[in-house]
């Protein structure tokens, strides 16, 4: 299983039936191809509609109906479509239940940074710093390093994107709680140890003594 | 009661420099013959509010890739190359806004409103040049609204009148900018007779739109 398909398999067990769940682009989206079975959540996307689905059929594809990245969606019955602010009102009033947000840079405060590298990439925060303050409950969904440099920091270094406290970080390495006390480490991947993942993270990890093995879905 | 006029008349009016409110998420809901005409007839140092600026080819992308944009109030701009290329050679002035608050400051501009408080931002640097406020022990950044000379929507259907409907995700920030501008420019996918929508389905309704861009034939 590629890092991908193990971060997304692991987020997707965080779903739980009825929550309104909004997935950021890229490596967040997939997560919905791998919901647990019996697991039935609504997809939110911030462009304005409850209830997106993959596209069935290339040739189904609708000009008026598109992610957040442009492209284009299906949706499934029930779904509706509201503007912009309605779009917002969900994510900071209360009513998203997660975000999944893909990461730069992790800090041992549990702040993200995810939307600028200055200098290099600017690309704007779009609706991250809504969905950080926002949603009931944050997930990041990140590879572990940026090819080797540690992205889970003793402090970020590049803009957060909020002030609030993610709720999980899953990696294909780790899943790590940030709590009052620190990050704590709760699972390592499958063939990974406790010490090649402290190896690879900057930041402090607090050990429990029951560290669990990600569960992992075939 | 809009009045009826041709895409070309219409941006014809437009005078460059002018402070422009489109709708439209990543293309989707952004008006194409308006865009196309803008390019068409070569306005200059436009401010452009918008979601994002699509990608190169694509709505709003086509002004950035025409070098007709001065200055972007937006959300993102990381899908279109250009736009960054552009803001880094200091071409355009960019000022990034979380989409939540942007929406609801062109919410505020065409609401009456004085500003917005919100949550968003707060400890980042969405929040440099931002008042702060401690309301029952949270901190929030006050954001002022906008307006524009004009607003250029698209709409689904428009009926005869300018009453408008939208579609899906194409909706997004066009009823927000449709009450946000001094002179508001609708233009529909169709346009049918008073009554086909019911009042109910209607959005916007058409006091507030100024001009509705004519159709053209395209049947034979």
């Amino acid at each position: 299983m590629d890092s991908k398909t193990l971060i997304a398999s692991r987020v997707a067990q965080e779903m739980k039936s009825g929550d309104l769940v909004n997935l950021g682009i890229g490596l967040p989206t997939l997560v919905a191809s791998y919901l647990p079975k019996g697991v039935e959540v609504s997809f939110q996307s911030e462009n304005g509609i409850i209830g997106m689905s993959m596209l069935p059929h290339p040739g189904l594809l609708d000009d008026d109906l598109t992610d957040a990245g442009g492209n284009p969606i299906g949706s499934v019955p029930g779904a509706c479509a509201f503007d912009s602010s309605f779009s917002f009102g969900l994510i900071r009033g209360g009513h998203l239940d997660v975000t999944v947000l893909g990461g730069l840079q992790v800090d041992e405060r549990g702040l993200l940074a995810n939307w600028m590298v200055p200098g290099k990439m600017v690309p704007g925060m779009g609706g991250a710093m809504d969905l950080v303050a926002g949603a009931k409950r944050v997930i990041v969904a990140m590879t572990h390093t940026a090819k080797g440099t540690p992205k889970i920091v003793k402090e970020c270094n590049l803009p957060l994107t909020a002030v609030r406290r993610v709720d999980l970080i899953v990696t294909e390495m780790a899943v790590i709680e940030p709590t009052d006390d620190g990050l704590v480490l709760r699972e390592v991947a499958p063939e990974v140890t406790v010490e090649q993942v402290l190896e690879a993270t900057e930041a402090k990890l607090i050990v429990p003594d029951n560290v669990k093995q990600m569960p992992v879905e075939a | 009661m809009s009045e009826i006029i041709s895409a070309a008349d219409v941006v014809a009016t437009i005078p460059d420099g002018a402070v422009l409110m489109i709708g439209g998420f990543m293309g989707a809901g952004t008006p194409p013959r308006l865009i196309n005409e803008l390019v068409r007839q070569e306005k200059k140092n436009l401010t452009i509010i918008s979601n994002d600026t699509a990608r190169p080819g694509v709505g709003i992308g086509k002004l950035v890739e025409a070098r007709q944009v001065s200055k972007l109030i937006t959300s993102h701009i990381g899908t279109n190359p250009m736009t960054q290329k552009q803001m880094i050679d200091g071409d355009i002035e960019v000022e990034l806004v979380p989409q939540g608050t942007l929406a609801e400051r062109v919410r505020a501009g065409g609401f009456g409103l004085g500003g917005v408080i919100t949550p968003t931002g707060v400890g980042t640097i969405a929040a440099e040049g931002r008042q702060t406020i401690e309301l029952q022990g949270k901190t929030y950044l006050i954001e002022l609204p906008l307006k524009a000379d004009f607003a250029l929507v698209n709409a689904k259907v428009s009926d005869y009148q300018g009453n408008l409907m939208y579609a899906l995700t194409a909706r997004n920030f066009n009823p927000l900018m449709a009450m946000a501008a001094d002179t508001v420019i609708a233009e529909a996918e169709s346009i049918v007779p008073v009554g086909v929508i019911a009042p109910d389905m209607i959005v916007t309704p058409h006091v507030v739109v100024d001009y509705l861009v004519a159709k053209e034939r395209n049947n034979g």
